[in-house]
């Protein structure tokens, strides 16, 4: 297994160069002219001494390797000078700056992440509670009302589009539910709430509960299916009668055996899901305004800041390569069947 | 077999219906049978006769629904298992009852030792705890022919063979020392050299331990080598029972001689087409009324269509369920 890994690792390392290579080039065909946000009355030469300030004038080659030696050498180098408090060689670097903002993106990631992770993260995470539970159920309990229910309820979650469901639950709770009263939720994330003690506790919930629910009824809908068909795949098996044979209780058998090996491609469905979670849901971040890593990457590509848009993309590719990994290696720790050496 | 000893096992007029979209199917119509203690009793059948659907029923391992058991008693030791709770029913299941099952490439869970799995029903029934479970899980591996049994405890199933897992089956229903061995079609899904290991198997663990069997197969050839008693079903009922000799002997119902024709003879003509019986074993939507051998049998006559033939003793311990007496070639009178 060790081996295995070890192996699939040094593979990543040739998929990814190549995916930062496709993101960069495509995002360089792009027609996109990164001053054309700037007021008209900017003469033509002003502008083009712009372009060759952000390092347009270069040509592609080069342009692609200064992001590399950037992105995979300086901004490393400096996650650990700040982690240890130390200074490597003279300590001035070139980093990744995006254009519209001019601070390093590497700190803007830094600085988003924590919204998308409470809200997007904390959705996936309701989202998995809440499926596996339901979809284990109504697989045992199959065309049951409570199975007929929770198909019913998969099907809206699973079909309605987050902006549809994010808006109706805006219109009823911030603006039809009174102000004052206990049932009202803001419309609108605040980032730079804190929470102090209990009252500021309670502030940060009201203001999740809406994107949480948005998204982890998405989540639910799609992940309780896969729990259902998972389970009811195994039901019928032999060894699930050998189990009740045994004198198992139906707990013992639903719980143990039938759901252990329920759980092996579920399990792999809710690795490779966990990118998207960084990849921030970009429509619920946009209804809720909650400026997570999906709001600063729709910020970028509106204000054509090139650097921002390829960083962001290939962390993103960077998690889904590693989360595929992940569900690879988890897949041989819980199915002894599958042995990688 | 001891005879007139008290049955360990006795079923009578054991009645299951399945519900299904096309209406209901009589799988079970009033069985009756009994299992002295240490009998090896043998129920043959085609596929569809109800002879694992009467296995399952008695000890409750049908889904239900669809499946429903309309009537009939089954005493254990003297206590009607029908009318236990379930968690009575599981407290002999796995203990006092041990099922083997056909197909032991599925009937272990994957992704569980084969220890784990032996250990579950030792834990559960005897209360043993994990050491002490361990140590009996290993005796039995090895009481099954299975080498290096303390190291094998803690391969998961993939890593034996088909005869090996069908070993491990019969380790796990033996482990709480049943009274009673329920085996479906243990042999069927094994190749013939692996099929007479198991049967060797069986048999000694059946003098060293000495419980009753009940061997559910299509193959009677596995029953003239292993069985003391036979019971024929066909339709959902027991259409002959004798035992073993007898059976074989002077088979009576011709449902059973049509059986024994269907076997090739090592000794007979090579040309000669295979035997079959011609047509297929019946659906039964209702309680049946009349035989339901009649469309396929030669011998049927008008009274077939008119009265299910109920169990006739033509001689002590050799019943058979019809109207036509093999003896005198003519109806039966009565």
């Amino acid at each position: 297994m060790l081996n295995y890994t070890i192996r699939r690792l040094l593979f990543t390392i040739p998929t990814l160069l190549f995916i930062s290579l496709i993101i960069f080039l495509l995002l360089d065909l792009a027609p996109s002219d990164p001053t054309g946000n700037l007021p008209l009355s900017i003469p033509a030469e002003v502008r083009e001494q712009i372009r060759q300030s952000l390092g347009l004038g270069e040509p592609i080659h080069i342009r692609y390797y200064k992001w590399l030696v950037q992105f995979f050498i300086n901004e490393p180098l400096n996650i650990i000078e700040q982690m240890f408090d130390i200074t490597i060689g003279d300590g001035d670097r070139l980093r990744v700056t995006s254009w519209s903002t001019r601070s390093p993106v590497v700190d803007l990631v830094l600085e988003r992440m924590p919204q998308t992770l409470w809200v997007v993260g904390m959705s996936y995470v309701v989202g998995v509670l809440i499926a596996i539970p339901i979809g284990v159920y109504s697989a045992y309990r199959q065309y049951s009302w409570f199975d007929q229910t929770g198909t019913f309820i998969s099907m809206v979650g699973f079909s309605v589009p987050t902006f549809f469901t994010g808006v109706l639950l805006i219109v009823i709770f911030s603006t039809i539910v009174p102000t004052d009263s206990f049932f009202w939720l803001p419309s609108i994330y605040d980032t730079t709430h804190k929470v102090t003690d209990l009252a500021s506790f309670g502030f940060q919930i009201r203001q999740m509960i809406m994107p949480v629910f948005v998204l982890g009824l998405f989540n639910a809908a799609q992940i309780s299916r896969y729990m259902r068909a998972s389970m009811l795949d195994n039901l019928g098996l032999d060894y699930v009668r050998t189990a009740r044979a045994k004198g198992l209780t139906e707990n013992v058998v639903l719980l143990v055996h039938v759901l252990r090996n329920s759980l092996i491609p579920v399990v792999t469905v809710i690795a490779l899901g966990i990118p998207q979670v960084f990849g921030g849901a970009i429509i619920t971040e946009q209804v809720f305004k909650v400026n997570g890593l999906g709001h600063l990457l729709i910020g970028g590509i509106e204000a054509a800041d090139i650097p921002l848009v390829q960083t962001l993309t290939f962390i993103f590719a960077v998690l889904i390569v590693f989360f595929n990994l992940i569900a690879d290696i988890l897949y041989g720790i819980l199915d002894p069947r599958i042995r990688y050496d | 077999m001891p005879d007139g000893a008290a049955p360990i096992l006795e079923v009578s007029d054991l009645k299951t219906v399945f519900t299904t979209r096309g209406g209901e199917v009589h799988a079970v119509n009033a069985v009756s049978f009994e299992l002295a203690p240490g009998e090896l009793l043998g129920v043959v059948g085609e596929s569809g006769s109800g002879k694992s659907v009467t296995m399952m029923s008695l000890i409750g391992l049908l889904p239900m629904p669809p499946a429903e058991i309309r009537g009939g008693q089954v005493l254990f030791d003297g206590v009607d298992i029908l009318k236990m709770t379930d968690d009575e029913l599981r407290d002999v299941r796995g203990s006092r009852i041990g099922f083997v099952f056909q197909d032991p490439m599925t009937s272990l869970n994957p992704v569980f030792t084969v220890g784990f799995q032996i250990m579950e029903p030792l834990r559960k029934h005897m209360g043993m705890n994990k050491k002490q479970a361990r140590a009996r899980a290993a005796e039995l591996l090895e009481l099954v022919g299975i080498p290096e049994a303390d190291a094998r405890l803690r391969d998961f199933p993939h890593q034996f063979s088909g005869g090996m897992r069908q070993r491990v089956m019969i380790a796990i229903a033996l482990s709480c020392d049943p009274k009673v061995l329920i085996a479906d079609e243990p042999t069927t899904a094994l190749d013939v050299t692996i099929q007479a290991q198991i049967l060797e198997l069986v048999k000694e663990l059946r003098l060293k331990l000495g419980m009753a069997i009940i061997w559910i197969t299509h193959d009677l050839g596995v029953i003239a080598g292993i069985a003391d008693r036979v019971m024929v079903m066909y339709g959902g009922q027991v259409v002959e029972q004798a035992k073993v000799k007898d059976l074989f002997a002077d088979p009576q119902h011709p449902y059973t001689r049509a059986l024994l024709e269907t076997l090739p003879s090592v000794t007979g003509k090579r040309s000669e087409r295979l035997k079959t019986i011609e047509g297929q074993p019946p659906a039964i939507p209702e309680q049946p009324t009349s035989c339901s051998f009649r469309e396929r049998c030669s011998l049927a006559f008008d009274r077939c269509a008119r009265e299910n033939p109920a169990l006739y003793q033509p001689q002590k311990g050799h019943d058979v369920a019809c109207f036509w007496d093999v003896k005198t070639g003519g109806p039966r009178d009565g």
